[in-house]
């Protein structure tokens, strides 16, 4: 059996979009005879010198009669070896909401280029957009190959262009495809007239694209959706039956695990799992529909969701999310309310803060603003009425997606990526295991040594001597590096505030643990804002543990004059923006432990007085 | 099926109309679901029965009766509903006729396809119901492509096809007020072979229309009609006997049938596989009255 792929496309006439996708279904056979007759008899009543297949998606009368593509379509066609499902967007920036709306089920996202223009403002729009939506895969169509000549040059010219552009993005997959869709160059076939390229052609790319992994099978979650109680009086078997039916959202499950019901925190184990019409299932996984039953009688109804106990979401009341907001008659401002619609859930949801709003062209973040109007992105942090049980999207695409409708008008005027979220940090049924061992009877004694300053300030370098004279001697040390945690613990965040809040708070969890354990945490971390800092020292003295705060006080002219890593230069060109110390401020402690200036000597020399600091 | 976690392209899609038939049941207070006897309808029942097993489905069918349906297909309907012991209800577009609400259309080419709107917006007014199952496909014609699976409808059941509602990932938006409804499309993202493949797969009866048959057809704007009593063969249409088959079913007056020998399941699925023309375009006059024919008659409340 094939698989299913969706894919979203973006752009207008303008780029050859409606020429390629006519290609995809003519030349895999998907357009019928009379929709290709009605197309050409369309094409000469309005005059067209050539068959215009952009008549095949324009599906609406006002959309043929401005010759624009307003809203998504959904094209179907299949190869032997796999069923493909179009969503068809308009790319231009008064649409951007078409292409969220499209892009939202997409495995995978065609970006086109016209190879004459280069990338273009509306190209880093689209892969953002893609980016943003959490789509897995982009393939970038150079199209319009024919009129360069097809120039490699030209090709490697637009790549280098792209992947500058994208290494900002959130995406793990990006591939380059040549082409032209006029006359069929790599399309389905491999282009006669590009013998340089060796790539797959578009059709075989989109065949074999790999995209089982894209889904989470790690964290089960299954959002209850319907519950399926027959009560039948002559039936005495279905009498006490109790089938908690959904789509599963995330993980494996099977008969036998043990399973928590949120929010409620009951544990129960599950005794069967059946697929619509009653066949038994082994494992259920996404996106499945089934029906779980559970040992014990329970209170379980729609809205609750069924976990691993020891793989929860979270559960909360405040939620971050990046929204994009759809409704030419209003604006989202700080104070309105919404019913939120978040898995099986509703909800009466406020909008708490605007934090700010992000130019999908350029991705400046504006602090300044106020609202939101028809087609802006911005992140916002929502109050709920009651808790929701949700992942970040990144994570999970189904427990990590909302959508607000204004209940005024019963419209959904908007949708939401959740980043976060301030999660009630205690979940219900958690409690604190006390160790058997206790700290005084642990062999060494740990500390935090926590170093905040700017990129280039000099943190890890003296860290990085910190943790090799305190392993020399003879006492644990371990070395937390901002950046390094960035590839792992943190890879899911980004940096702005909240996710830079999130961050501090992951590092400094860790580092109170490892200093429980009777580690010295040596952490570098840029760590800007104050408040942030605070809380990870709080959370120290709570548990009793020392907690070292060192300012390396390097003035911004002279990091910005090492710039080791040659992000002041981009940051100065714009091409990122929310950095430390450029766009972004850098909160100084008020009493840090420890300040050290480049004054004070090199590395080594620095290093020594924060040893003899710590002490024994 | 569970080998590396992968769901099968048919499971994929069944498992979507399984997700919706469930959030409607559990969010809407009177659905329905309509029901003509076409495969398209006759798939829809087979998924929403399983959706809710071993429970009853908790809704009633709806069928419009033009009053011009063959014989064959109403025996079907009633079987059906009679082995599944669900709720029918029949709204019909005589009753409609003879309360003067529509005005038939005469001649020989008069069809009750168009007054079809005015009996089923009455009786979805009538039943009270708030959600409307169809088994609109979007490959079905370039208007249905851009439908939502949740289409709203006004007061006076009317599709704004340019102010329809975003709708994003598996998350549906049924807020509706007293009087308005909405009609959701389980079927949204199947395909004509879709459907034969999935009736194939699960041994799903048809209404023996569908399957190769001798019947006395005539030709008309390029498509073959079948002589019963709802139409009037004009002195120059000749009527012949021919080996035919449906690939829709509505209305007898303006529902075609093609030459075929498929007479079973597989050879359908043969068929439909390698056919040139969509089913609509096939055999279909009632999309041929213009470009825009499909989306004028859904603005006015059409399925």
């Amino acid at each position: 059996m094939s698989e299913l792929l969706r894919l979203a496309t973006a752009g207008s006439v303008d780029d050859g979009k409606s020429t390629l996708i006519g290609r995809l279904l003519f030349d895999s056979k998907a357009i019928f005879a009379d929709q290709l007759e009605a197309v050409e008899r369309t094409s000469r009543d309005r005059g067209d010198e050539y068959t215009n297949l952009a008549l095949l998606t324009d599906g609406l009368r006002a959309e043929r009669e401005q010759g624009i593509t307003i809203d998504v379509a959904y094209r179907y066609f299949a190869t032997p070896k796999r069923k493909f499902i179009i969503a068809d967007t308009p790319g231009h920036i008064q649409y951007t909401r078409n292409m969220v709306t499209g892009a939202s089920t997409a495995d995978l996202a065609l970006i086109l280029i016209d190879a004459r223009q280069g990338v273009l403002e509306q190209s880093r729009r689209h892969a953002f957009i893609a980016s943003l939506l959490g789509i897995p895969h982009l393939v970038v169509c150079v199209n319009k190959m024919d009129l360069v000549r097809w120039s490699e040059d030209r090709f490697e010219e637009i790549r280098e262009d792209f992947r500058a552009f994208a290494m900002k993005l959130e995406v793990h997959d990006v591939s380059f495809i040549p082409m032209s869709a006029l006359l069929g160059d790599n399309v389905v076939d491999a282009s006669q007239n590009m013998g340089w390229y060796d790539g797959r052609p578009l059709l075989h790319h989109l065949e074999n694209v790999h995209i089982a992994s894209d889904r989470n099978l790690i964290d089960a979650r299954f959002p209850v959706q319907y519950v399926i109680r027959p009560q039948s009086g002559t039936d005495a078997d279905l009498h006490d039956y109790r089938g908690y039916a959904g789509t599963v959202a995330g993980g494996v499950f099977k008969p036998g695990d043990e399973v928590a019901v949120l929010p409620s925190g009951f544990t129960s184990t599950i005794s069967e799992i059946r697929a619509p019409g009653g066949a038994p299932v082994a494992e259920a996984f996404p996106p499945q529909a089934v029906t779980i039953l559970l040992t014990d009688d329970i209170d379980v109804s729609r809205g609750d969701l069924i976990c691993r106990p020891n793989n929860r979401p979270s559960v909360g009341q405040d939620i971050d999310a990046l929204v994009c907001w759809f409704s030419e008659r209003s604006t989202l401002t700080p104070g309105s309310r919404f019913l939120l619609r978040h898995t099986t859930r509703q909800v009466m949801a406020q909008v708490e803060l605007l934090e700010y709003r992000l130019d999908v062209n350029t991705l400046h973040r504006d602090e300044g603003a106020d609202r939101l109007d028809l087609n802006e992105i911005g992140r916002v942090r929502l109050r709920t009425q009651a808790p929701l049980m949700f992942d970040p999207y990144r994570r999970n695409r189904y427990t990590g997606s909302l959508i607000l409708i204004d209940p005024t008008t019963n419209n959904t005027v908007a949708a939401g990526m959740i980043t976060g979220g301030e999660q009630a940090r205690v979940s219900s049924n958690v409690t604190w295991h006390t160790n058997a061992v206790d700290r005084a009877t642990r062999s060494a004694t740990g500390a935090t040594l926590w170093f905040t300053g700017l990129s280039g300030s000099g943190k890890s370098t003296v860290a990085v001597e910190v943790e090799r004279l305190l392993v020399e001697s003879g006492r644990a040390a371990y070395l937390l590096d901002g950046d390094n945690l960035r590839h792992g613990l943190n890879a899911d965040l980004g940096f702005g505030a909240a996710d830079r809040a999130e961050n501090v708070r992951r590092v400094g969890e860790v580092a109170k643990l490892f200093a429980d354990a009777g580690l010295v945490s040596v952490v570098s971390l840029v760590s800007p804002y104050r408040a942030d800092r605070n809380r990870v020292r709080s959370a120290h003295e709570a548990a009793g543990l020392r907690f070292v705060e060192i300012f390396v006080d390097t003035p911004l002219d002279i990091c910005e004059a090492r710039d080791p890593k040659g992000l002041y230069a981009r940051a100065r060109a714009g091409q990122i923006t929310g950095f430390t110390g450029i766009d972004d401020p850098y909160e100084a402690p008020d009493i840090p432990d420890l300040v050290l200036r480049p004054g004070h000597g090199g590395p080594s020399a620095m290093a020594e007085m924060v040893v003899s600091l710590l002490g024994a | 099926m569970s080998v590396g976690y992968e769901l099968s392209h048919l499971g994929t899609v069944e498992a979507e109309a399984v997700h919706i038939f469930r959030e409607v049941a559990a969010s809407f207070e009177r659905p329905v679901l309509l029901f003509s006897g076409g495969k398209d309808s006759v798939v829809m029942l087979h998924v929403a029965v399983k959706a809710f097993w071993p429970g009853r489905l908790p809704f009633p069918v709806l069928h419009v009766d033009t009053g011009h349906n063959l014989p064959e297909v109403i025996e079907f309907r009633d079987r059906v509903v009679d082995r599944l012991g669900i709720r029918l209800v029949v709204a019909s577009v005589q009753d409609d006729i003879d309360a003067g609400r529509v005005v038939e259309d005469t001649g020989p080419r008069a069809s009750r396809n168009r007054l079809q709107t005015v009996t089923l917006l009455r009786s979805i007014r009538e039943g009270g119901f708030d959600a409307v199952f169809g088994g609109a496909r979007r490959d079905e014609e370039k208007a249905r492509a851009k439908e939502r699976v949740f289409s709203f409808r006004d007061e006076f059941g009317q599709w704004d096809p340019k102010n329809q509602r975003p709708e994003l990932w598996n998350l549906y938006n049924g807020a509706h007020r007293r009087g308005e409804h909405i009609r959701v499309f389980p079927l949204s993202n199947w395909t004509e072979l879709d459907i034969w493949q999935y009736i194939a797969d699960e041994g799903i009866e048809l209404p023996n229309l569908y399957f190769a048959h001798q019947r006395e057809v005539f030709a008309r704007d390029g498509m073959l009609l079948a002589v019963s009593p709802f139409v009037t063969v004009d002195a120059a249409e000749e009527v012949v006997t021919a080996m035919v088959r449906f690939r829709t079913i509505g209305d007898a007056t303006c529902t075609g049938c093609v030459e075929s020998v498929a007479a079973d399941v597989e050879a359908v699925v043969a068929e439909v596989a390698g056919s040139r023309l969509t089913e609509r375009g096939a055999t279909r006059a009632d999309d041929r009255i213009s470009e825009a024919g499909m989306e004028d008659r859904k603005k006015e409340g059409y399925f």
